[in-house]
């Protein structure tokens, strides 16, 4: 028991506060993907329910592509694919020297990616869920498209769409993990490296389950916050 | 009369052409971003062709994508078994009950699989010496047990909460009709709810076996050698990205072609429902 107090001690002998910054880093990893990925999934559930055809096509082969490869392939795809070619083109212009790619970077392009077609599916049956005069309400007091959009449709269709972002969130935050194999010091790879030095792979391996249940934990805590807030409106 | 009639005939009006408005021009450059993103593609899998290359990793592949198809089959195979106990005392009333199995899907669902095999691999490892004592070991040495083994308890957790959701939906008066024709417990659960509460989980179940698929390619981490380990292992040996352009191609044409199963066996089961 001694011993499992001074592996989880704070400074030099212990590890806590190397997996402390790997919770910092996996956190960090998931806040900077999230209004990436959001971002990215509202203009492609625009595009889905638009009336012209080629847009409609066009998002369509994004999500197919990005809901039907595995997350890691994605991640190795950005990861090495980025490194190829810009290693390509610093050659064509005469630079020798190979580039490595933030890692940081690489995951939260390729999360950001994934997130985003998923999220593009929650927000395009939310906007199902609004119905048709709410536009023409919008349009009839003098509001142009964009500000209907912005100040009537945004604000129903982010209540009507939280569950799904949350769940979203939720599978976001499992997803980072993957990043620790192309060499980001998350938790996964901060307690893979405690427990291969400590040879004590049950307990760290353990200790970096808990830590992901814990945020999930927190993060629903801090959903349902956020629900309460957005029903405040349905309130009678 | 018909030469009267051709007269008076009114031609229609030709459809006013559709204007480029500003939407349709962004719809264009992204189809045709993608058209081009595409011939990029071909042309360079086509440049990349190398014969030596083809014969050597081919059959490696192939060996890989066998590997996944087994893995993945028999772990969601295992975890179903596994997961009607579950969503049983999920349904059941007593707190001890519900709460370990609520513990157990809590823990599975909100972990990264990764770290679940990892805990699994290198963790239980750590205890060769009482698994040896009581002959278990010999399973647990072997990585593809270890992914099958984390991959069943994983996917039980989901499928479990797939099951009891779709037998709560199943309105209750169901359960009371049969009670009323005198139906016995087990007999109305098994050929009145179930059948009801199947159709529901339909769509869920075939999201899970794609979810399982493209999750079953991070066992490559762990050693075992699926259409992801091989794929890892032919880039570490030829630096050549297409390794990693095939593995996309043939990870994208598996779940396509299961999604379109799915869809067609979810239309043939619901064809009643149709209206």
């Amino acid at each position: 028991m001694d011993k499992v107090a001074i592996l989880l001690s704070w400074g030099d002998q212990g590890w806590a506060d190397e997996i402390a910054s790997g919770v910092v880093v996996t956190v960090a990893l998931a806040l900077a993907t999230l209004p990436f990925g959001m971002l990215l999934g509202f203009f492609i559930a625009l595009a889905k329910q638009s009336r012209e055809p080629s847009l409609r096509l066009a998002a369509n082969i994004y999500t197919t592509i990005f809901r039907g490869l595995p997350e890691l392939l994605t991640l190795f795809l950005v990861y090495f694919g980025v490194q190829i070619g810009l290693t390509q083109a610093l050659k064509a212009i005469g630079f020798s020297e190979g580039i490595e790619v933030n890692s940081f970077a690489a995951g939260m392009f390729a999360l950001g990616v994934v997130f985003s077609s998923y999220a593009s599916e929650v927000f395009l049956s939310a906007f199902r869920g609004i119905p048709q005069g709410q536009y023409e309400g919008g349009f009839a007091v003098g509001l142009s498209s964009g500000q209907t959009m912005r100040l009537v449709v945004l604000p129903q269709l982010i209540r009507i769409a939280l569950p799904g972002l949350a769940n979203l969130w939720l599978v976001l935050l499992k997803d980072t993990a993957l990043v620790s194999v192309v060499g980001l010091s998350d938790i996964l790879r901060q307690t893979g490296i405690a427990a291969r030095v400590s040879k004590e792979a049950f307990l760290f391996y353990g200790i970096a389950c808990l830590l992901y249940l814990v945020l999930a934990m927190i993060s629903s805590i801090g959903i349902s916050a956020i629900e309460r807030r957005a029903a405040r409106g349905n309130a009678r | 009369m018909s030469m009267a009639a051709d007269t008076t005939r009114v031609e229609r009006p030709p459809a006013p052409p559709k204007p480029w408005t500003r939407t349709r021009i962004i719809g264009w450059l992204l189809v045709a971003f993608w058209a081009l993103a595409g011939l990029g593609f071909v042309i360079y899998l086509y440049n990349a062709w190398n014969i030596d290359l083809v014969q050597k990793y081919g059959p490696r592949y192939w060996s890989g994508l066998k590997t996944t198809i087994v893995l993945v089959g028999l772990s969601l195979l295992a975890g179903a078994l596994l997961s009607v106990p579950v969503a049983l005392a999920r349904l059941s009333r007593n707190p001890v009950v519900n709460g370990i199995a609520y513990a157990y899907v809590y823990f599975f669902r909100g972990t990264p699989l990764l770290a679940q095999a990892f805990l699994v691999y290198y963790g239980i490892g750590q205890f060769s010496a009482e698994l040896k004592a009581i002959g278990l070991w010999g399973f647990f040495r072997d990585a593809w047990n270890c992914a099958f083994f984390a991959f069943t308890l994983n996917t039980a957790a989901y499928q479990a909460e797939i099951l009891r959701g779709a037998i709560q939906s199943v309105p209750k008066g169901q359960w009371e009709g049969a009670d009323a024709l005198g139906i016995r417990r087990w007999y109305t659960f098994l050929r009145i709810i179930l059948p009801q509460a199947l159709i529901v989980a339909l769509r869920p179940y075939g999201n899970e076996i794609i979810l399982m698929i493209k999750g079953s390619a991070i066992v490559a981490i762990i050693t075992v050698y699926d259409l992801m380990g091989e794929t890892r292992r032919a880039y570490s040996r030829t630096f050549d990205f297409q390794t990693y352009l095939w593995a996309a191609v043939i990870y994208l044409l598996i779940v396509e072609t299961l999604r379109n199963i799915w869809d067609l066996i979810e239309k043939r089961l619901t064809r009643h429902l149709k209206r």
